[in-house]
């Protein structure tokens, strides 16, 4: 470990320029192709490309998949209520910010 | 090691129908599921309840479980009889909650860990498989996106040991936190997640990055947002103000007639980036305290001179 706590790691941003590859995007959210490919029937992912060989993921979809992974294995929603439930918290996050906002001006 | 209720813990009663339990669990799975919940320590609630269900839902471990529990207190503290189980049969192997979240030494005292990931597997030489991705979150400085910093990161990683046991081990990390980097945004380090099984690859460490509550600036995405106190009259006649902005402070003209609220951006001055943010600057109208016979005789001024009607517009 003390070697590693002396070096400096430097990592990549994930960001919506980063893409990541259908490959990629499986192991990162440790699920099989069909997941994600049910993932881009539903919209939770929007990736560029015709077919899973040329899909390209924005690096900041990950969280997206993710979390819709973890609600549909912990709460029993399929993927499609997962996409509803995405959106609607996406859209309350929104709306705190713009109330947390207003309550400090 | 405490004795868990388990029934307590769910909020059901201890003759509560297995559907019931079910309803139960799925109401707090909601409440407290770390990606929707809102409540305080929901993650740690969130376990607990998961594993209060894993024994619950099944007949065979609740019925143990029940004969065990008659003889304690939630809280008191606990040591499984050593023939606790005589006489009880578990269908399956070890329950194998998600990865990386180990249930209870309470849990694993009666129940076994379960065999999560890979490892059950791991005994024949030929099997390999990608070490897990991890995944944290890390709380950093406004200044560090600004400027670009090292820091020092310490996680918390339960692993598991040869013999098949969880620990946590802490490990500390020096971490480059890049210019520019947003609030929500991942930075992945490959190869510093779980290390592979065989001669496959270590997972990924994704690290998800959180800023701090700044003093100053309110950051939206990648704007910033500055409160700046004026003086009436500086709103009112315009002035030229020191304002401070992530890279030392500036001299910002407040036009004339300014209003409260009024935004005035100072651009490119947010977090870096090929379009870097700005910074908004909101003007808040500070009044002066009628405090003394001066300040009074200033204020009856103001109202006798100025033919002023705040509620000009609320009609009559």
């Amino acid at each position: 470990m003390a070697s590693q706590s002396l070096s400096v790691l430097t990592g990549v941003v994930l960001d919506e320029c980063t893409l990541v590859t259908f490959t990629e995007l499986c192991q990162c959210c440790d699920v099989e192709g069909e997941v994600v490919a049910e993932m881009v029937d539903v919209g939770i992912l929007e990736p560029s490309g015709r077919g899973p060989g040329e899909w390209r993921f924005a690096a900041d979809s990950l969280r997206r998949a993710a979390t819709a992974v973890r609600l549909q294995r912990d709460l029993g929603v399929n993927l499609a209520g997962a996409a509803l439930a995405l959106e609607l918290l996406e859209r309350i996050e929104r709306l705190e910010a713009r109330l947390r906002a207003l309550q400090r001006y | 090691m405490e004795f868990k209720d388990y029934y307590a813990i769910m909020g059901v009663a201890r003759d509560a129908t297995q559907d019931e339990i079910k309803r139960a669990y799925r109401k707090l799975a909601r409440k407290y599921h770390p990606d929707v919940s809102k409540e305080k320590n929901a993650e740690a609630q969130f376990k607990e309840v998961g594993e209060a269900y894993e024994v619950l839902k099944d007949p065979e471990k609740r019925a143990a479980y029940d004969r065990l529990a008659s003889g304690w207190q939630p809280g008191e503290e606990f040591r499984p009889p050593p023939d606790w189980d005589a006489g009880f049969e578990f269908s399956g192997g070890g329950v194998g909650p998600e990865a990386g979240s180990a249930f209870s030494d309470f849990f694993e005292s009666l129940f076994g860990r379960g065999r999560s990931g890979g490892a059950g597997g791991a005994r024949g030489a030929t099997f390999r498989a990608r070490g897990q991705d991890h995944h944290a979150k890390v709380l950093v400085d406004l200044e560090d996106s600004l400027h670009g910093a090292t820091r020092a990161i310490t996680l918390r990683m339960p692993e598991l040991t040869p013999d098949g046991h969880v620990t946590t081990r802490e490990r500390t990390l020096n971490v480059r936190i890049p210019q520019g980097v947003r609030a929500g945004q991942q930075i992945r380090l490959a190869g510093h997640g779980g290390p592979g099984i065989g001669k496959a690859a270590s997972g990924d460490l994704y690290l998800e990055v959180e800023f701090r509550p700044h003093p100053l600036f309110r950051v939206d995405g990648i704007d910033l947002y500055l409160e700046l106190p004026v003086a009436p009259w500086e709103a009112a006649l315009g002035a030229t103000v020191q304002v401070p902005t992530p890279g030392g402070p500036v001299d910002l003209k407040i036009p004339p007639g300014s209003a409260q609220d009024r935004k005035l951006r100072l651009k490119g001055r947010g977090i870096p980036a090929r379009e870097p943010g700005d910074l908004y600057v909101v003007l808040r109208i500070a009044l002066p305290r009628a405090d003394s016979e001066r300040a009074k005789a200033f204020y009856r001024r103001m109202q006798e001179e100025l033919n002023f009607d705040p509620r000009a517009g609320l009609g009559r």
